[in-house]
């Protein structure tokens, strides 16, 4: 067994111990953090297959900028613990186990017994062909070539998803519990303020009622 | 040093696809859930760079590419729905957001 080789199974076992702590930890912060550790491993894939480019945008983009966001989100709801116990849909559970069984041995039997052993193993790439390949000069080639397109409509779609994202978080958005902060900010005025003021709030509280759905 | 084969990467992809999916149908927390799907997003990335290599072509790197942004897209929409949704009901558990079914 060469020395790849034991590398590779070094950090899959890594990538796959830190897949199954993120199922199952009870905290929402360590389940993030397993999963940042398991975004490692798979950077590390990665620049085993000569794609040292991906790698560093895996680490900067996913291990770094989407991972934050969610610890970020963990701590600002205070979600770290949130019991979610089984209700309804507990059955969902050992069926859940036996179709990942068979799921993953349906692969295995297919790569194992199918085509993809019979393929050699990739041909050993001259220098300069292993240097270029995976770069960043490669792959920005390639996108403002052939995939120039693709790329103008993703830059679009985060444009969208950005712009999703400022008006989910207005208050007067989407966000249904207007009221309810609109009873607290009164709350916090009454305590000092005038008489009259109050009888405007109380208009607008009805206003405010009905946007609010009952529950 | 020897390349390792394309077909243990595969594999590899695929039980952390199968974690993944795993995620998403026994845990209850949308946050929980949410990092399931990038799980699966990342098992399907690894295998298409996987591909990329035994073909020689840089497609696969810019299709993970192209995912990883979608992913990113994805993550912010989806996080302010999540706060959005906590600061209403106080809670994220998936099971308890039914209200459209009464």
């Amino acid at each position: 067994m060469s020395v790849g080789t034991v590398i590779f199974l070094v950090v899959a076992a890594v990538a796959i111990l830190a897949a199954i702590g993120m199922l199952l930890s009870e905290n929402a912060i360590h389940s993030a953090l397993f999963l940042i550790l398991n975004l490692a491993c798979v950077a590390f894939f990665y620049q085993m297959l000569n794609a040292p480019f991906m790698a560093m945008v895996q680490i900067t983009v996913y291990a770094g900028a989407i991972m934050v966001l969610f610890l970020f989100v963990i701590m600002l709801l205070g979600a770290e613990r949130l019991r979610t116990p089984h209700g309804r849909f507990a059955w969902q559970v050992p069926v859940a186990f036996v179709l990942a069984v068979v799921f993953v041995v349906t692969v295995v039997v297919a790569v194992l017994g199918g085509g993809l052993r019979d393929m050699p193993p990739p041909p050993a790439m001259t220098e300069v062909e292993a240097a270029a390949y995976g770069g960043p000069e490669q792959i920005g080639e390639a996108l403002f070539t052939r995939y120039v397109l693709p790329f103008e409509m993703v830059a679009v779609l985060l444009l969208a998803s950005m712009i999703g994202a400022v008006v989910l978080s207005r208050e007067e958005g989407f966000s249904i519990s207007r009221g309810e902060r609109l009873q607290r900010a009164r709350g916090r005025r009454d305590a000092l303020s005038l008489h009259h003021r109050r009888q405007e709030d109380l208009e607008t509280e009805d206003v405010a009622g009905d946007l609010t759905p009952t529950r | 040093m020897e390349p390792v084969s394309t077909g243990a990467y595969v594999i590899v992809s695929a039980i952390l696809f199968t974690i993944g999916v795993l995620g998403v149908l026994i845990r209850r927390n949308a946050i929980l859930m949410f990092m399931s799907v990038e799980l699966m997003l990342n098992a399907a990335n690894l295998a298409l760079v996987a591909f990329a290599r035994e073909y020689a072509q840089v497609e696969g790197h810019v299709l993970t590419f192209f995912v990883m942004t979608i992913a990113a897209a994805e993550v912010a929409v989806g996080l302010a729905l999540i706060v959005a949704i906590f600061q209403s009901r106080e809670t994220i558990n998936v099971d308890e957001l039914s209200d459209l079914k009464q």
